[in-house]
């Protein structure tokens, strides 16, 4: 009973968060700009610049799977992609993140933080 | 230097496409580091009796695989190792030259362990190398924790057998952003203290995944390192080297040193530089899939100083 009247509370709470996050997902198109499309063994954009906290997607449009890491660790590192698989990073400091896929590590791109 | 590569020489690539369509079987036969080759059923037969052993190659069986143009490449890894069941001369031991599974999930390395136990080739001795595909995650663990013969920490191996020496190559590991393939330092100190003590009459056959020859550097295939490990080989009269990866046949004679790549279990990829990208050739109709796929065997011949390759294709 407790434990409804805790979850019911919680969706409350979500319930009374709703103009927070709606004014967020209002920024949805912004970020979408922020997506990196995986096709025939190459990230596209090869390079993206992007503002301090933006969150960057990958999305794997291959049929052969890829991963996305960082050449020297500065984030964390997906998992395999499958096939529509989609991974996203958040880069909260500015800098340049040079990534690679480590299935085939010729396909390479940068993500550029300002 | 010769280079038969098949893209660069008309008559190589006319034969290797009439072998892939029609599905002819083929024995090729290195002798000083020359390549002959014989279609099966004329004259091969006689020479495979004078074998002292063989060995059967397959690859890339890519477990988890699920698009065209092969959905359920368990099935045709089953073909695959049926065909082995049934070669004439039962081989030794079976080769799996990596990419066992599509996805290294468990799951995967677990249809793949079943399929070899449903095998008489399977389930005898077997030798694995990863793939780029089995070392997703974990760099490998799980792989090794299954597959790996455990002689060296990096995964690496060799033994000796009726003669011959065979080494397994790790070259799917640490793998630099902008490189190809890979052995390290480590490796090839090891590989060089592994060949000294032999004579150079030792046959000598190395093993891995990706090529160790720069056959197609923009679709990543081939090996950074794999010079330096071609220089300890280069004294030795008959080196052969077999890799899966690029899931075709292509060879290429260098000297004494003969490289061999394997077709796959369960789909194959353009050839070199055809199309926008490596990947599976989607365009190949169903009832021709079997043709793109293959089992190799190997025959050691005494006193011959070559190893016999035979190319079965699953037609």
């Amino acid at each position: 009973m407790n434990r409804l009247a805790c979850a019911a509370c919680l969706l409350s709470t979500l319930a009374a968060w709703t103009p927070p996050h709606a004014a967020a997902s209002s920024r949805v198109p912004a970020e979408k700009s922020n997506q990196i499309e995986i096709r025939n063994f190459m990230f596209t954009p090869k390079t993206l610049t992007v503002p301090v906290g933006a969150k960057v997607v990958w999305i794997n449009r291959d049929e052969e799977p890829h991963t996305v890491v960082s050449a020297n660790g500065q984030f964390a590192p997906s998992k395999a992609l499958d096939s529509n698989d989609s991974y996203v990073a958040t880069f909260g400091k500015p800098g340049t993140y040079v990534y690679y896929c480590t299935v085939h590590p010729f396909m390479t791109g940068t993500i550029v933080v300002k | 230097m010769t280079n038969q590569r098949d893209n660069e020489n008309p008559d190589r690539r006319g034969f290797l496409k009439c072998m892939a369509w029609a599905g002819a079987g083929t024995l090729l036969m290195m002798k000083g580091g020359v390549l002959h080759a014989r279609v099966l059923g004329l004259d091969a037969g006689t020479e495979a009796k004078d074998a002292t052993f063989s060995f059967a190659q397959i690859s890339d069986s890519h477990i988890g695989f699920h698009f065209a143009p092969n959905p359920d490449p368990a099935s045709t890894l089953r073909g695959a190792l049926a065909q082995v069941d049934a070669l004439p001369v039962r081989p030794d031991f079976l080769l799996h030259t990596g990419d066992l599974t599509h996805l290294s999930r468990p799951d995967q390395f677990d249809t793949l362990a079943g399929l070899m136990q449903e095998s008489r080739a399977g389930k005898g001795k077997a030798f694995y190398v990863p793939g780029e595909h089995d070392v997703i995650g974990d760099n490998g663990a799980e792989f090794f924790r299954r597959f790996g013969e455990r002689q060296q920490p990096g995964g690496w191996y060799s033994f000796d057998h009726r003669g011959v020496h065979f080494v397994g190559l790790i070259n799917v590991l640490a793998l630099k952003a902008g490189g190809l393939g890979f052995l390290g330092n480590e490796q090839l100190a090891w590989l060089k203290k592994d060949l000294a003590p032999l004579s150079a009459e030792t046959p000598v056959l190395v093993f891995a995944h990706m090529p160790m020859w720069a056959l197609y550097p923009a679709w990543g295939w081939g090996t950074d390192d794999s010079v330096e490990a071609m220089g300890y080989l280069r004294r030795f009269g008959s080196v052969s080297v077999l890799n899966g990866h690029i899931h075709q046949i292509q060879q290429k004679v260098e000297g004494n040193i003969t490289f061999y790549t394997a077709r796959s279990t369960a789909y194959p990829q353009p050839a070199p530089g055809v199309g926008p990208a490596p990947g599976p050739l989607k365009t190949v109709v169903p009832d021709r899939l079997h043709s793109y796929l293959g089992i190799r065997s190997v025959r050691h011949v005494q006193g011959k100083d070559a190893l016999a390759i035979t190319e079965g294709v699953m037609a």
